[in-house]
């Protein structure tokens, strides 16, 4: 077993010089896709992933083994789609990019294997449009990959044939979520799809389809090649493998490090980041983008895993802080996020097409002194209706989340921004 | 015979994607996309002339083309700028960015400079929190923008 | 059966019915606006949200939205719990946030199910202090207004549109809270069905632009049920009326045929009623102002002439009313006034029909087929509601394949992904490119007699003794196989045919091909170009051709034409010289035309809107419609100017009409059952036709009086307020009203279950079953031949401009086709003509030389010369016709 605990950046130096197939190749690149069609069955690759206990890293965190294990009736000839979710658009997260821009081969291995696993034929690579230099980059290491039988007809001598499209969306934060971004790629409006069925059984133009978050698909090459044991040798807690997390805001050293699930937040924030800049306070993060609950500087020992998040009340979400310090009015900040999801809500469903505005402009009042007190009591009614399973996807549920919280922990804030007017 | 309004080289880039797709109109967003790489922009009539091409009505194409904010229904500058105001860029300075950007070329959001060089739009987190606040122009990623990077910008 | 506990009741539902669907059939009120019940389920409103638990430990429960939970057995939901009860309040209160809250302008007012919903819901207090978002507006034609602010955004507009109808230019742009539904730029919305987004939208976004015109609030309107006069397939409708003059059309829900949707002739084609066209007296020659007595005696006197008067009865006049001509004339004298071809054409179709033993299909069965094969026929412009059960029928493969995924029928867009894998075999065989274009296999394109090859050679493909025809081409043949081939795999094929080709052939190939199936739920459907058309054929008479010899030969001297105008039916020439020679020529009708400037004496008659009468549909389905609004004399019904002149008349009633109807024709036996008679009561007291919020009664006039109100001795319903309806059949319903629900979507409380009959019983009665059978047809004409330098002229029927009546409505008027001539390229070659050039055409019996702008249709077989059929300017081109055509050089004299 190799001693390697940063399977996903191991090639990515930290003055982030782009690797080259061929570094890829040397440092064990495509031995995982190699081991995969030669010697294992599909059904073996789908265990083997079950096994490792990978979770998705899109950010709901489900089993990606189990997912893969749903598809039906892979050993029936019919038109599959494997598809990498690179729509990376969740404020405060950064992690998808370096992964194309710094191994895009990683990504390509992981979709191939992935792909094998569910017998698809083609997959298709969903990059958001403003990934200029990742799509560069990945249309290169594709085309490198292709020429050695990497992908295409008869991999590497074996039976499984698979054709990748590099797709750039047009925009459009909704087109993260799997069914919106499948009516993306068939060229319609993306807005989410009614579940079930599930893409799993009726997906890109009605077959079965397979999405997975870039992150996720590229742990998928190590797994096979060092094995599940060595993988699940690599988180701290309950969660297996590792994880990119990142931090930004007014931290020392804003940045993305590969760690053990697991990691404790104070880790990442004072170590790896350097601690909050001179002249600062931690007040509270996001643990996982945007979309997440606020937690406070008491959460700073809890460890970075999808049960021990969720215990303190928030989401792991996609990993990556987002730090609030005690110069930045919550409220603002609160406002600015409200502002980008009731910007990017598809206009679908009523919560959070109508509810998601009614926020901005109650939180617009407070902050111009035209708040009331029985706003907040509005505002944390509007973040319940919106609420999980109460809207058609989940946008708006994530939407709520750091005002929600918001509303817990600064309502002070909230109130000192009303109650200042009317004194 | 009217003057075709789409290029041979644009029909021939559109036909191109047919292929990967199953139908015409799944090419729709592509379609836009390759119009508005020559032209900046999408314009009615050139809207019209896609339509056409793929044998779909112009109105089902402009629900298709007002969806996304990356496909420009209105005439944008020769470069657009694009600043990030998601949470990070903005706690980090974002407005002021924009601020500047706008004043140094006189223009207001979505608007273009003068002699129609540039456009400022303001867009989603690029993915670039690390080096808050980001910006882009044209296809370029710019790090860590300061007031003086965007002197720089037009300086160049 | 499947069930279910709602709020600690019991109740029995249909399984694998949607929670929502399933409530709204028990009666329960759940607010919804996005679900539709032929529309299905979307769950973008999130107002039917419910609470579901998952067994009797669970008190808390999820909140689900009923719209898309599939009742099963064991299934626990509770509509009352607080919760749930919040919540649909609070997500109303978000709708409503952008809402204009301009209700007294709005023509919804009074019957929206927006302000259903929101008391409903509960949401009662604005909350909401910002500003609302606005919306321009577009011109949307002459049918539809639009009011993009008070949109809340359900989706249903494009779902009936698009989705349903297979629209394309109405749409959804933009999004998050700057969704708006409409067109790329102002224009006329094209699809032909649009006018039902008035009733789908469940606000004023889409309002009746014609009933804008002439506004007044649903409960001052004045409504019995109806049926549509303006094509064969006899379509309930439930017009308005108020200060004598109709106000607008709606559906009327009937399931086994319009179900909730009508077409745009049938909605915007009521002008007609309220034109200045309107014979509103009788007039003798000579003497312009006679009295309704006065005409009657006159009336009397000419009918005692030595010579018997004939009688040319009536396509879109009653049963009764051209029973009562006949009886006037006597059977020897009855002529049924349609062009011998479609007198021809018509006989032939009610023989196959009584005889033919294959099944007559209601559009909802029509609906339901897994093959169509289309022989003919445009149908979206000679039965425009049969289209749109096409149309439908046309994704039961994508059901059927979503049915293996477990996705059910109501899951409206996870059954439209998997559209492109899968395809119900529809054919289509037209004279050139159809409307339906778009949902068909595979076309073709041809002179009615290749139409008709092509019906035979399918017909022997399906059946090797079945007749077949030589010499076709092997493009023909494959196609001919294929076609057969799906049809025979089909369990429930649908042949639809009719009277456009204008060819015996085709229709006998149609009931060829139907008799070859092998199904036993096979279908077979005719078109027929008007109200009742089969009625006139099922009494039967002669053809219009041999009263023309009577006159010239002199056995006759006077005409009685019932609701007819001849130029209509026979070459101008023809119809002059008939006229001519007719001593007395009497007209009943209520518009003016032609013919009626020639009668001696002119009967003013009411329409569909002011009197009763049964027709029957193109299915053979009798229905009765009843008068909306008191005729004013002395306008009378054409049945009423009959009878009063028929010596002995034993009929003073219109129910005894209808009795000695039924007892001459065996075939008609059964139209008394069309409704209850004129005696029928609910407690003693007839149906009211006013809402019982009916206002300004004793306003309604000059003086401010309230005279008694007019009398209706002929139907079961009264011209007032007063009176019960809950009671009432409510296949009687003059407007359907329930507690709490004012709008359209009160529907729901009077069907058996959602999507059903209503309760007691849709409207009308099946007069023919599918008994007997008939021999092979075997007469199939030669290929077809174009002669060098001359054009067959095809007449293609036109949803707006080839119908009589509807050409009367103003708004219908600015949506005629073009006045053109169509021409293969190659024949536009050949003459040197381009699109938009002048052609000349001679040889047109009885009219000079007609100048004409042509269009090129490349669908258009060489040798043809299509022109919409009635199209004003372009009447005098015959159908079948053999003509000459040359270009007309630039600058040549008009
Ligand atoms: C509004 C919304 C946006 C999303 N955006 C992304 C995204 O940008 N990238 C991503 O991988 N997953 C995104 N997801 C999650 C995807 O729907 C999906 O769960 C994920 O791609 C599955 O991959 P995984 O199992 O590998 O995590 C989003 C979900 C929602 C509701
Ligand atoms: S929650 Fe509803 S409106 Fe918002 S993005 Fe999802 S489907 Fe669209
Ligand atoms: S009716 Fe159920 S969500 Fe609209």
């Amino acid at each position: 077993m190799e001693n390697v605990t940063k399977p996903l950046t191991k090639n990515i130096n930290p003055d982030r010089v782009f690797t080259t197939l061929a570094d890829y190749e040397c440092s064990g690149g495509y031995q995982g896709l190699r081991k995969a069609v030669k010697e294992l069955q599909p059904k073996d690759v789908q265990q083997w992933v079950k096994d490792s206990g990978l979770k998705g890293r899109g950010g709901a965190g489900f089993g990606t083994g189990l997912k893969w294990s749903m598809v039906p009736g892979i050993d029936t000839p019919q038109t599959r789609y494997m598809i990498a979710n690179a729509d990376e658009m969740e404020p405060g997260t950064f992690k998808d990019r370096m992964l194309m821009e710094q191994d895009p081969h990683q990504l390509i291995e992981g979709l191939i294997i992935a792909s094998y696993a569910i017998q698809a034929n083609i997959a298709y690579i969903f990059l958001r449009g403003e990934y200029h230099l990742a799509r560069q980059r990945l249309e290169n290491a594709l085309q490198e990959a292709r020429a050695k039988s990497y992908w295409g007809e008869h991999i590497l001598d074996s039976e499984f044939s698979l054709d990748i499209i590099l797709h750039t969306g047009a925009g459009r934060y909704i087109c993260g979520e799997e069914t919106a971004l499948i009516n993306a790629l068939e060229g319609k409006r993306a807005t989410p799809r009614a579940k079930p069925p599930y893409p799993l059984v009726s997906g890109l133009w009605g077959k079965p389809t397979v999405v997975n978050n870039v992150e996720t698909l590229c742990n998928v090459p190590h797994i096979l090649n060092y094995g599940v044991d060595w993988y699940l040798g690599l988180g701290h807690g309950a969660d297996k493998g590792t994880k990119l997390f990142g931090a930004s805001g007014r931290v020392k050293r804003p940045g993305l490090w590969e760690l053990p699930m697991g990691t404790p937040i104070r880790e990442i924030i004072e170590e790896h980041a350097g601690g909050i800049k001179d002249g600062y306070k931690l007040r509270g993060f996001l643990p996982g983008g945007a979309s997440t609950d606020f937690l406070l500087p008491e959460h700073l020992d809890v460890a970075m895993d999808y049960e021990a998040i969720t215990k303190a009340g928030s989401r792991l979400g996609t990993g990556t802080l987002i730090v609030l310090d005690d110069k930045t009015c919550p409220v603002q900040m609160v406002l600015n996020l409200e502002q980008f999801f009731a910007q990017e809500s598809c206009g679908w469903c009523t919560p959070c097409r109508d509810g998601l505005p009614w926020t901005v402009s109650l939180l617009k009042d407070i902050i111009a002194g035209k708040g009331r007190l029985e706003d907040l009591d509005t505002l944390a009614g509007l973040t319940r209706m919106l609420g999980p399973g109460n809207t058609f996807c989940a946008l708006a549920p994530g939407a709520v989340e750091p005002l929600q919280s918001a509303l817990k922990y600064f309502r002070e804030d909230f109130e000192r921004y009303i109650v200042k007017e009317a004194a | 015979m009217n003057e075709p309004i789409l290029t041979q080289e644009e029909i021939r880039e559109i036909n191109a994607e047919l292929e990967h797709y199953p139908d015409k109109a799944a090419v729709a967003i592509e379609a836009l996309k390759i119009v508005q790489k020559y032209r900046g922009w999408v314009s009615d009539d050139c809207l019209v002339a896609v339509a056409g091409l793929l044998d779909m009505q112009p109105s089902q194409l402009e629900a298709v083309a007002t969806f996304y904010n990356l496909i420009y229904r209105r005439p944008v500058g020769k470069t657009v700028i694009h600043y990030c105001n998601s949470v990070t860029c903005w706690m980090m300075g974002s407005d002021r960015i924009g601020e500047s950007l706008c004043r140094r070329l006189n223009v207001g959001l979505g608007e273009m400079s003068a002699g129609g060089e540039y456009t400022v739009l303001p867009i989603v987190c690029l993915g670039a929190c690390d080096h808050a606040p980001a910006a882009m122009v044209g296809d370029r990623l710019m790090l860590d923008m300061t007031e003086n990077a965007v002197n720089e910008i037009f300086e160049r | 059966m499947a069930r279910i506990d709602i709020d600690g009741r019991i109740h029995e539902v249909r399984n694998g019915d949607n929670l929502l669907s399933a409530c709204l059939s028990l009666g329960l009120d759940l607010p919804y606006f996005c679900w539709h019940p032929a529309l299905g389920s979307a769950g973008a409103c999130r107002q039917c949200a419910v609470i579901q638990y998952k067994d009797a430990e669970d008190k808390r429960g999820k909140l689900v939205m009923a719209c898309l939970t599939p009742v099963a057995d064991g299934l626990r939901v509770s509509l009352d719990a607080e919760h749930a009860q919040k919540f649909r309040a609070d997500n109303i209160e978000l709708l409503m946030t952008n809402h204009p809250h301009d209700c007294p302008v709005c023509e919804e007012g009074g019957e929206c199910h927006l302000q259903d919903m929101t008391v409903m819901s509960g949401h009662t207090f604005r909350r909401y202090r910002g500003l609302k978002r606005t919306h321009n507006n577009q011109d949307l034609g002459p049918f539809i207004n639009h009011e993009m602010n008070r949109c809340i955004a359900c989706y249903r507009c494009v779902r009936f549109y698009d989705d349903y109808a297979g629209g394309k230019d109405l749409q959804v742009l933009g999004m998050h809270n700057n969704v708006y539904f409409g067109r790329f730029e102002d224009g006329a919305l094209a699809n032909e069905f649009s006018g039902n987004l008035v009733e789908v939208c469940p606000t004023g976004v889409f309002t009746d632009k014609t009933f804008s015109a002439h506004y007044v609030r649903k409960w001052d309107l004045q409504s019995a049920p109806s049926i549509c006069v303006h094509c064969g397939l006899g379509c309930n409708i439930a017009p308005g009326e108020r200060y004598g003059t109709l106000r607008r059309i709606i559906n009327r829900y009937n399931s086994e045929i319009n179900g909730y949707f009508l077409c745009d002739r049938g909605r915007f084609g009521y002008g007609f009623v309220n034109s200045p066209e309107r014979i509103r007296n009788p007039r003798l020659k000579g003497y312009p102002d006679i009295t309704a007595e006065t005409a009657e005696s006159h009336f009397r006197n000419l009918l005692k002439s030595p010579k018997p008067a004939i009688g040319i009865a009536s396509p879109r006049a009653s049963l009764e009313a051209n029973f009562a001509l006949r009886r006037l004339v006597g059977e020897e004298n009855f002529f049924l006034g349609l062009d011998d071809t479609e007198h021809t054409l018509l006989n032939a179709i009610a023989e196959l029909m009584l005889d033919g033993g294959i099944r007559s299909p209601s559009l909802r069965e029509a609906e339901q087929a897994d093959a169509v094969l289309i022989l003919g026929e445009d149908v979206t412009h000679s039965a425009p509601r049969l289209a749109l059960s096409l149309r439908q029928a046309a994704r039961h493969a994508s059901f059927e394949l979503a049915g293996t995924l477990h996705v059910q029928p109501w899951q409206d867009a996870a059954v439209r992904n998997v559209d492109k894998l899968a395809s119900t075999p529809v054919f289509i065989a037209a004279i050139c490119a159809t409307r339906l274009d778009d949902i068909a296999t595979d076309t073709y394109h041809g002179s009615s007699e290749d139409i008709a090859r092509l019906g035979f050679a399918v017909a022997h493909g399906l059946e090797p003794s079945a007749p077949e025809p030589s010499g076709l081409s092997d493009s023909v043949q494959t196609l001919a196989a294929s076609i057969a081939d799906s049809l025979k795999q089909a369990k429930r094929p649908l042949i639809v045919s009719g009277t456009v080709c204008a060819s015996l052939a085709v229709i006998q190939a149609a009931y060829n091909v139907a008799k070859a199936l092998p199904s036993a739920n096979k279908q077979l459907t005719f078109t027929v170009p008007e109200c009742n058309s089969l009625g006139l054929a099922m009494i039967g008479g002669r053809p219009l051709s041999q009263a023309f010899d009577r006159i010239g030969k002199g056995l006759t001297d006077s005409v009685v034409v019932l609701q007819n105008d001849l130029y209509r039916r026979a070459p101008s020439r023809t119809v002059d010289l008939f006229l001519q020679l007719t001593d007395h020529v009497v007209v009943i009708d209520s518009l003016e035309n032609k013919t009626a400037e020639h009668a001696e004496l002119l009967l003013p008659a009411s329409t569909f809107a002011e009197s009763e009468g049964t027709l029957i549909n193109n299915e053979g389905r009798a229905q009765r419609y009843f008068p909306v609004y008191p005729q004013a004399e002395p306008v009378r019904a054409a049945w009423q100017w009959l009878t009063s002149v028929i010596e002995d008349c034993q009929w003073q009633h219109h129910d005894q009409l209808t009795d000695a109807c039924a007892g001459a024709f065996p075939c008609l036996a059964d139209i008394v059952q069309a409704g209850p008679g004129a005696n029928y009561t609910v407690e003693g007291s007839k149906i009211p036709r006013q809402a019982h919020r009916y206002s300004g009664r004793t306003a309604m006039r000059p003086e401010v009086s309230e005279p008694r109100q007019p009398q209706d001795n002929e139907t079961p319903f009264a011209f007032s307020m007063e009176g019960d309806t809950e009671q009432a059949p409510p296949a009687l319903l003059p407007v359907v009203w329930a507690p709490g629900w004012n709008s359209n979507q009160a529907i729901n409380k009077f069907q058996q279950e959602i999507g059903a009959s209503l309760r007691g019983g849709d409207v009308g009665v099946r007069l023919i079953e599918a008994s007997g059978s008939l021999p092979w047809f075997g007469d199939i004409p030669a290929e077809f031949a174009p002669s060098p330098g001359r054009w067959r002229t095809a007449l293609l029927p036109h949803i707006f401009g080839s119908e009589e009546l509807s050409l009367h409505s103003p708004p219908l008027l600015e949506r005629l086709p073009p006045f053109c001539v169509l021409l293969n390229p190659l024949d536009a070659e050949a003459l040197g003509v381009e699109a938009g050039d002048l052609a000349e055409i001679d040889s047109l019996t009885g009219v000079a030389a007609m100048k004409v702008p042509v269009q090129i249709e490349p669908t258009l077989p060489l040798g043809l010369l299509a022109a919409t059929a009635g199209l004003p300017g372009l009447q005098a081109i015959e159908n079948g016709a053999e003509v000459g055509l040359k270009k007309v050089n630039p600058g040549a004299p008009l």
